[in-house]
């Protein structure tokens, strides 16, 4: 990214998009509303696609499965914040926070585990083999949503917010959930922390390079594949901690959970260009903002707001915001 | 003169030869073989499905591409004929209008996603399948007014095939099986034309393909074309037969699941493989949750495997036994069953 000039056209594309809904919503109040909700749910959408994304860069593999992820995190949290209702319940902060963060470290330990698995199991075999790793892990999703079934029924289970993270900050005219403020939060956190790592750090270095050209990490003596074990993981971990936060944003969970994020991801995935994160990141918090202004302007459309966006998208950049060179 | 029928593209095994005749017989004699609705439904389920399996086949198994919007178009076939015939009302002239325009939507839906995702790889064709198919699904159930929403569409068909007629179910039965046979041959034709000959050549190396002189754009837009069509008229045929349309029959992604799966379990490019994979699929998920439901009650006591054997788990099974074949036995029963056959002479 050093190199050459930075793109900023996708970045001036966003706050565009921000500028322009500022009139067509009117009041600044509802404008600053929908646009932390846009903003909070597309920075849970990056959390859950970004380790979609960098797998895809680093080992040319879609996983179409990786709503299983996403659905287990989600599972997982309302075991363990059902098991620590005293915390859930009691009015102080503090404990909140800890029970979210145990369900998260939970729920991210759980999807990591699976992650490893599946990476073993369902992926290993199919490397380079397009067609067989959208068969096998779209297979690898079925099973894995049959499992969530058997273990925590096939219906919707909720998964209420703490005590002290419901309701809203009121600003004058300007509401804005509380708990939209720490998905904003964590989700700059992982935002911060992956680029950190990306670009600070040895891993993230051998990680870049293996995007931009495996063959040349390889032959420098690297171990791609362990490193690319590392990436799977930690990209299903995230996706399980983005389902935690995508559960309580929507307060309840279903096994269909995954189906329906999965579709999201794609499109985000698509907008940003396949295998890129800074793109991901863009392509999710268009997304999300989108949605929450359409949700508001005109909720008939919005549910086709994101094919809009993304064929407007690829019309101007057909690869993407934030193509990755050599594909 | 059976050779000619089939293009030449015999099941090259006894027992598939067998197991096809055993079930074109079946079907043929369903009506008075097996009484009671619930076996004549399934019947007909089997009829549409082989049809709707088949022509995905002509995508994924024989072209190579994955496509997730196979429900829609199938989706498109039902809503036609429905929306037609509730505005209209009941009659041929609201039948063949339905289909007509279900098809010319089907076919320029097709072309237009074809062209506009298939320069690149399959996997974002997979991609954009996949949203375009989500975001169909929800436009169909927000025009409410149009296609009854959730709910759904229930409404009268012709005279000769509605039920007050006396051999109305029968007609509607004998013209799905003529229908589908027909078809099916048809798309057998289709994949043993040289037409076929290029998608398979596409299907193993796109780059070589292209390198000897056929635009692989275009081939591949047509075979998209081609089976969202066919996967058109088994809509209608689903929509003749249940007198309903409704999201859940045609358009849920269940529906596309199933249709993955039979396809994967039957056998990729071979045609005969949605057949069996059809048929097999259509009575276990009728009649093999029966089955499932004694193991459960025998296992009642065992907390985890009772759990696992319940007959709505079904589908976990199945997703098993899909992971597997698309592992060891990519071309599913029927590439097994011809394997056989050449270790044979062997």
């Amino acid at each position: 990214m050093k190199l050459g000039a930075f793109d900023w056209r996708p970045l001036i594309l966003l706050v565009g998009l921000m500028l322009l809904a500022l009139p067509l919503v009117g009041a600044p109040s509802t404008w600053l509303t929908l646009t932390v909700a846009g903003l909070a749910m597309g920075l849970i959408v990056f959390v859950i696609a970004s380790g979609l994304t960098l797998v895809f860069g680093l080992m040319d593999v879609l996983n179409f499965g990786h709503g299983v992820f996403i659905a287990m995190g989600a599972f997982v949290a309302t075991s363990v914040m059902g098991g620590m209702g005293a915390w859930v319940a009691s009015p102080s902060l503090l404990l909140n926070l800890g029970a979210i963060f145990a369900a998260m470290l939970a729920a991210m330990a759980v999807a990591g585990g699976i992650g490893w698995a599946f990476e073993r199991v369902i992926v290993r075999p199919v490397y380079g083999q397009h067609l067989k790793q959208i068969l096998i892990t779209m297979g690898g999703m079925i099973v894995g949503e049959e499992v969530i079934k058997v273990i925590w029924g096939p219906l919707q289970i909720p998964l209420p917010l703490p005590e002290a993270l419901r309701g809203s900050f009121v600003f004058g005219d300007t509401a804005i959930e509380k708990y939209r403020v720490l998905a904003v939060i964590i989700g700059l956190l992982v935002f911060g922390a992956l680029l950190w790592t990306l670009n600070r750090t040895k891993v993230g270095l051998l990680v870049r390079a293996g995007v931009q050209d495996r063959e040349m990490v390889e032959s420098l003596g690297y171990r791609i594949r362990r490193l690319f074990v590392g990436v799977f993981v930690t990209g299903s971990a995230l996706a399980g901690l983005g389902g935690v936060m995508w559960g309580l944003y929507q307060q309840s969970v279903t096994p269909q959970i995954g189906a329906q994020v999965n579709v999201l991801i794609f499109i985000v995935i698509i907008i940003g260009g396949l295998g890129s994160t800074l793109g991901c990141f863009v392509g999710a918090l268009l997304v999300g903002l989108m949605a929450n202004y359409t949700g508001f302007l005109a909720p008939k459309v919005a549910l086709f707001s994101n094919i809009g966006l993304m064929v407007a998208v690829l019309l101007w950049r057909p690869q993407g915001l934030y193509p990755v060179t050599n594909r | 003169m059976i050779a000619r029928l089939l293009s030449h593209d015999l099941p090259r095994n006894r027992w598939l030869a067998a197991a096809l005749l055993l079930i074109v017989v079946g079907l043929a004699v369903a009506p008075f073989a097996f009484p009671g609705s619930k076996a004549l439904g399934v019947a007909a389920k089997m009829l549409v499905f082989i049809l709707l399996v088949a022509s995905y086949d002509l995508l994924l198994g024989y072209t190579g591409i994955v496509s997730f919007a196979h429900t829609m178009f199938f989706g498109l076939g039902a809503y036609g004929v429905a929306i037609a015939s509730t505005q209209m009302g009941a009659g041929w002239p609201a039948v063949a209008l339905g289909l007509a325009a279900a098809l010319a939507v089907s076919l320029a839906l097709a072309l237009v996603i074809g062209l506009f995702s298939l320069r690149v790889k399959a996997i974002f064709f997979a991609m954009i399948t996949l949203a375009v198919a989500a975001a169909f699904q929800t436009l169909a159930s927000q025009l409410s007014d149009f296609t009854g929403g959730e709910d759904g569409l229930t409404f009268k068909n012709p005279e000769w095939l509605s039920p007050a007629f006396e051999y109305g179910r029968l007609l509607s039965y004998y013209l799905l099986f003529v229908a589908v046979l027909v078809l099916f041959l048809l798309l057998l034709r289709i994949v043993n034309s040289p037409f076929g000959r290029v998608l398979q050549a596409i299907r193993e190396n796109d780059f070589r393909a292209e390198a000897i002189g056929f635009r692989t754009v275009v081939y591949r837009t047509l075979s998209n074309v081609l089976s969202a069509g066919f996967a058109c008229i088994a809509g209608a045929l689903l929509a003749l037969w249940l007198r309903y349309t409704g999201p859940d029959t045609t358009l849920s992604f269940e529906v596309m699941l199933d249709i993955l799966l039979i396809v994967v379990i039957g056998g990729m490019g071979t045609m005969y493989g949605a057949v069996v994979g059809a048929v097999l699929f259509v009575f276990a998920q009728n009649y093999l949750q029966d089955g499932l439901k004694l193991a459960a009650g025998a296992l009642d006591g065992v907390p985890v495997l009772s759990a696992l054997l319940t007959p709505d788990r079904w589908l976990l099974w199945l997703g098993v036994l899909f992971v597997l074949s698309v592992y060891h036995f990519p071309t599913g029963v029927v590439g097994r069953l011809r394997a056989l056959r050449q270790k044979a002479a062997r």
